[in-house]
């Protein structure tokens, strides 16, 4: 055969995917991390809700697995200016655990082991938008990927999805975490890119 | 009785320009969380991560983040109880305050 121009053969050539704006598409999957990686045994693993009335609703691992289970294929986008197209997870939606909490709280701060926080609107945490995943391409979630479990929040750069999440504390007012007491923003749009403080 | 006065902050613009240009490397600093002291030298740095994150070699807490956005820095040491730096005396017999 001769020349074959792109386009003839094959898969027609796709559009380049958009992404949010200053970031680059990798094919790999990097893993950041602001500390030690903690292992967390299954039989002593919890996953805790505590309402800012006080009162607390806890899931052992058996009992997360025995939720309503959901496979979310999402891109992740990391302020670090990688973004990821079309990842595999599996978990159950924010909104099951949610489900029996009386709370009138406007904001969530996700605590990890480890010591990680951050904190998001809990209404980004609603609406079929965030999980608690633990499995990753079909395997149980690496723990430098924050395995047991972590939480997943795609529309939000992606130091948002807490690696080793341990629980939600349901809050009045916005407390910021790990990285938004070090300049990160409160929100963390990719679209809107607010990385910083003030962006 | 009368009010001790006080001055704005930017006196302290002298001492810190002079406390923060030393070496880190240098200074000893106290974790805020279990009172080790030690060389500055001696915290695990993760660094592929959003920021820099200086943790504690005895019981791994954060001493200290640097965050370098393209305009701005943000520095938080409240994990460091202080910071001592060598800083000798510019003159060797100085005169009583
Ligand atoms: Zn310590």
């Amino acid at each position: 055969m001769g020349i074959v121009s792109p386009g003839f053969q094959g898969r027609p050539r796709t559009q380049e995917p958009a992404l949010p704006p200053g970031q680059y598409l990798t094919e790999d999957f990097p893993v950041l991390s602001a500390g030690p990686t903690p292992r967390v045994s299954l039989d002593t693993w919890e996953f805790v809700i505590s309402a800012e009335n006080g009162s607390e609703h806890r899931w052992s691992w058996q009992e997360l697995m025995a939720l309503p289970q959901e496979t979310p294929m999402v891109d992740i986008h990391c302020v670090t200016r990688w973004s990821k197209l079309g990842t595999n997870w599996q978990g159950v939606s924010v909104d099951t655990l949610l489900d029996g909490v009386d709370t009138g709280a406007h904001f969530a701060l996700a605590h990890s082991y480890g010591g990680y926080t951050t904190n998001l609107p809990l209404d980004d945490l609603r609406g079929g938008q965030a999980w608690v995943v633990h499995t990753f391409d079909g395997a149980p979630l690496p723990a430098e990927h924050g395995g047991p479990a972590r939480l997943l929040v795609p529309h939000l750069y992606f130091w948002k999805s807490a690696k080793w999440v341990r629980g939600l504390r349901l809050k009045t007012m916005d407390e910021p975490g790990f990285w938004e007491t070090a300049g990160y923003h409160d929100y963390g749009d990719p679209w809107r890119e607010q990385r910083y403080q003030g962006d | 009785m009368t009010e001790m006065s006080y001055l704005d902050g930017n006196m302290l613009d002298g001492p810190m320009r002079e406390l923060l240009t030393v070496d880190l490397s240098s200074a000893v600093g106290r974790c805020e969380n279990c009172g080790m002291t030690g060389s500055m030298a001696s915290l695990h740095v993760y660094s592929h991560a959003p920021g820099l994150v200086g943790r504690c070699p005895s019981c791994e807490e954060v001493m200290v983040r640097l965050v370098r956005g393209p305009d701005r820095a943000w520095l938080d040491m409240r994990g460091t109880t202080f910071l001592q730096v060598p800083m000798p005396m510019e003159q060797p017999f100085p005169g009583p305050l």
